[in-house]
């Protein structure tokens, strides 16, 4: 083996060309940019499919689409967003970054690198064709409750089944890669409580994908017996349990919104240090904090399920529990807060998108706390309230930390600076749009209009129009988005180095020529 | 156009007002309901507590942090310090988020004991979701009845102008006493709903296999609206729940009604039912139960609900016809009714559906009779 390894001539290791550079490629370069224009693409997808629900919702009756059809977009918008974008586009960061960041010349595992990518576009072909199939697609919500998805489901959801397990798959292969990366590629004298908070956040991360995910794959393999081979895990009338379905789903379903959100607390932790020119307040709480979400994560799973009908000792539980998790997550608030105090602060859009994160996450955290208090809980679940607190946590908490990230590290990738006046429209049609979309949701959902409804009573008819215009706004503004990163990868001042006023002090990532050689650090950098 | 301007024009009114109108008013359409019952008023009072506490750490945080960053902004030449750490300040703050978290807990608790009961009630009332409708039994009279949305399809589709109360209004109830502890035992038919009451604090999952309680006690006479809460399939949306809460004179004389109208109606079976009769009948059920999906003019929706219109069932196979009634398709919607509905609907509406659009004189246009049904049902037992 180690005479082929020294025959090759290091000096011309570059991208091969045209389309086998992106089927073939082990670089974590090009498959951090795959896992981010998937993800960018499947954002498309997925907003349109929230398009037609906010069409059919702007007035009440039905007008555009019928519910069979309703609840398959309500469906594949929830399990695109969450699977299709989110995941992957911090998968993507993660590629991109942490080789750079811990001074690597790439991920520890290459080949899986590209399996773990190849299989997505897969699994995504596969679900999404089953809205092209005359039964449509999958129409039990992305939370899949059984009986609903399994005797009383379209034939369509094995299709269904089968592209969750190897969407299982592939962040699990992703999950080892960055672990392995992290515990055996790190520059020499990067210690574990020296590592970059990003590097943290995902180290953490993939810990919860390695736990939760086979849980996942076990709940729809259970699906798939009852379905096709006459078991009966939920069916009450084999005595089975419905209610089993959802505590094995939601065991997965918890930690999987901290996966979710943990690697976006890493990048603005970066971004708020580096636009604040101050390090970074309580490091070592920071990384506390974020393990301690994550274990707890695996405990409050049942508030999900708090109108089940569980013992009162046990609704008490999840909800004390889950009100637990508000003390490392207030941590992290009041950390970012200490950050910019005394700083000396500039708003460029990364560090716009970043403070817009603080503030709208820390209200979709306090929705969290409303909905932790059983007894009120029994009046917001199942409502657009629950559906208001979880867009606050998503759009302007991941999607926001994603977006933040693309626009920090864009100048490093491409080599060429964004189009900054562009960039902060892109922000404020954004923070506007998003608030006016997902705000009234508060007042509807206390007011009584239940999630996942094709048509609604005239009394909610007001704050639907008002939230179906912002969301339509927010849609369209994303085009201005593509058009911003498309701009930057084609022209734009050139990039120094350090990109960012000072960040050369702040990571390794920053000592690379911008755009980054193809290899990211061929010798290991030595960290102080 | 007139539509968006009077949206928006509502909407520059409210934004001042945002915040004192959800403190003050009890208006439903911006805030949680405040109900009628104890129950619900407890946790609407929490409701509020943890809403202030939540609006008062908002306060504090955000002023700090936008304080800060017009402080501290590089462009008024802001240097920045480089401190990182501080014990004190990071142990303080923890310590403080601990004790907001206990002065939330502590109310909860209390209110979370107050509404977990599941002691008997003075009347106790199964409630079984059906996809898509609400069944009420009175456990000790030994009635029940279907509630279905009577909301129509012209509506629905905007052929005609929507009702105050559309898509929250059924063709019948459910009728509770006042002052009276009414337990309810829910469970569901076939997947899970949920039945959900504002006004009373209710909602409980109704799940196959399960009996989950909840209980209420309504101080006064009035009609309350709710909804189904939980993902059970097309029709989530079209089956509310409507409660009416009568003195308790008016309820028991609603409750004789009842068993006489059922005594009535087990006495009916025997009878021997004309062809001209069942078709009635027939007609009547169809419209309210089997329409919403299988269409008024028997045409379906396919894939998802067959056309009855030429069907080969309905046509020639009065068997198969009746089996499909009482059993249900396995794996579609099209549940089982056999349990639910007395012989002398079953049998209407087959009959009804073997004669209507043209099946009769397209297929044999058998007659299915009471007797038949319960002949089959007698069969299944052996």
């Amino acid at each position: 083996m180690s005479t082929v390894v020294e025959s090759h001539d290091h000096g011309h290791h570059g991208p091969a060309k045209g389309l086998s550079r992106w089927l073939f490629t082990t670089n974590h370069k090009d498959i951090g940019t795959l896992y981010l224009w998937f993800s960018f693409i499947m954002l498309f997808i997925g907003g349109s499919m929230a398009m037609v629900i906010r069409a059919e919702l702007f007035q009440p009756g039905l007008q555009i689409v019928q519910p069979e059809f309703f609840n398959q977009m309500t469906t594949n918008h929830g399990l695109i967003m969450v699977f299709g974008v989110i995941m992957p586009a911090f998968v993507g960061l993660a590629n991109w970054m942490l080789p750079m960041q811990i001074g690597a010349p790439d991920m520890a595992l290459p080949r899986l690198n590209n399996l773990s990518f190849w299989l997505l576009p897969m699994a995504f072909g596969i679900l999404i064709s089953t809205l092209f199939m005359p039964e449509g697609g999958p129409n039990f919500g992305w939370t899949f409750y059984a009986p609903l998805s399994t005797t009383y489901a379209p034939s369509t959801v094995n299709f269904f089944i089968f592209s969750v397990h190897v969407m299982g798959v592939s962040s699990i292969l992703g999950s080892i890669n960055i672990i392995t990366t992290i515990f055996n590629m790190r520059a020499p004298g990067m210690t574990l409580m020296k590592m970059p908070l990003f590097v943290w956040s995902w180290l953490i991360t993939a810990y919860l994908l390695i736990a939760v995910m086979p849980v996942l794959a076990g709940v729809v393999t259970m699906m798939l017996m009852d379905i096709n081979f006459g078991t009966s895990f939920f069916n009450a009338a084999g005595g089975g349990d419905p209610v089993l379905f959802q505590h094995v789903f939601w065991f997965f379903g918890h930690p999987e919104v901290y996966i979710m959100i943990l690697p976006a607390f890493g990048i603005v932790s970066h971004i708020i240090e580096t636009f604040s020119r101050k390090p970074i307040f309580g490091y070592s709480s920071m990384v506390y904090a974020m393990a301690s979400i994550a274990i707890l994560s695996f405990v409050v799973w049942a508030h999900h399920m708090f109108t089940v009908g569980m013992p009162l000792a046990g609704e008490l539980f999840f909800m004390y529990s889950t009100m637990l998790i508000a003390i490392p997550t207030g941590v992290k608030v009041f950390n970012w807060v200490a950050t910019m105090f005394r700083g000396s602060i500039t708003f460029e859009t990364p560090m716009l998108f970043s403070i817009a994160f603080v503030a709208l996450f820390t209200i979709g955290g306090f929705s969290g706390i409303m909905l932790a208090i059983v007894p009120a809980d029994f009046q917001y679940h199942d409502t657009y309230f629950v559906v208001a607190h979880f867009h606050y946590v998503l759009v302007p908490g991941a999607l926001f930390g994603i977006i933040a990230g693309a626009y920090y590290w864009l100048p490093k990738w491409t080599g060429n600076m964004y189009d900054e006046t562009l960039g902060k429209l892109h922000f404020w049609l954004t923070f506007i749009s998003v608030n006016v979309t997902f705000f009234p949701m508060h007042f509807v959902g206390l007011a009584g209009m239940p999630r996942r409804y094709p048509d609604y009573a005239l009394q909610f008819a007001d704050f639907n129009a008002l939230i179906s215009v912002g969301a339509f706004m927010f849609g369209l503004t994303q085009l201005l988005f593509l058009f911003i990163v498309i701009k930057c990868i084609k022209s734009g001042k050139q990039a120094k180095p350090e990109v960012w006023e000072g960040a050369g002090e702040l990571g390794l990532e920053w000592t690379l020529t911008s755009p980054p050689p193809y290899h990211s650090f061929s010798i290991q950098p030595q960290v102080k | 156009m007139a539509y968006f301007k009077k949206v928006l024009t509502k909407f520059i009114f409210v934004i001042p007002f945002l915040f004192s109108s959800i403190a003050f008013s009890e208006s439903s359409d911006y805030n949680m309901k405040v109900g009628v019952t104890e129950v619900s008023e407890s946790i609407f009072e929490l409701h509020m507590l943890i809403f202030w506490i939540c609006v008062g750490i908002g306060v504090i945080v955000f002023s700090i942090m936008f304080w800060s960053l017009w402080k501290y902004r590089k462009s008024k030449g802001a240097v920045a310090a480089d401190f990182d750490d501080n014990l004190g300040l990071e142990i303080g703050w923890t310590v403080a988020a601990t004790l907001v978290l206990i002065w939330m807990a502590v109310p909860a608790t209390q209110v979370m004991v107050e509404a977990y009961d599941d002691a008997e009630g003075e009347i106790n009332i199964l409630i079984t979701g059906h996809q898509w409708k609400w069944h009420y039994e009175y456990l000790e009279d030994e009635v029940g009845y279907f509630s279905n949305l009577s909301t129509s399809q012209e509506e629905i589709n905007g052929d005609v102008p929507k009702g105050e109360f559309y898509l929250r209004e059924v063709d019948e109830p459910l009728v509770i006493p006042t002052n009276t502890r009414i337990r309810f035992l829910i469970t569901g038919n076939d997947v899970i709903h949920s039945w959900w009451v504002p006004d009373f604090a209710v909602k409980q999952d109704a799940i196959p296999g399960f009996i989950n309680t909840a209980w209420t006690n309504v101080p006064e006479p009035g009609i309350f609206r709710g909804a189904c809460t939980e993902l059970c399939g097309i029709k989530h949306a079209f089956m509310p729940v409507v409660v009416r809460a009568v003195e308790r004179e008016e309820f028991d004389a609603f409750i004789a009604q009842k068993v006489t109208l059922a005594e009535a109606e087990r006495l009916l079976t025997s009878k021997n039912w004309t062809k001209e009769e069942l078709m009635e009948r027939g007609e009547a059920f169809y419209a309210t139960n089997c329409a919403a999906c299988h269409q008024a003019g028997g045409q379906g929706i396919p894939p998802v609900f067959p056309a009855l219109q030429g069907s080969q069932v309905a046509m020639n196979d009065s068997a198969r016809h009746i089996e499909i009634l009482m059993e249900g398709v396995q794996g579609s919607a099209m549940a089982a009714f056999g349990e639910s509905y007395s012989e002398i609907d079953i049998a209407s509406v087959i009959t009804y559906t073997r004669q209507a659009w043209d099946n009769d004189t397209n297929g044999d246009g058998v007659i299915v009779t009471p007797q038949d049904i319960v002949a089959y049902k007698n069969r299944i037992d052996l």
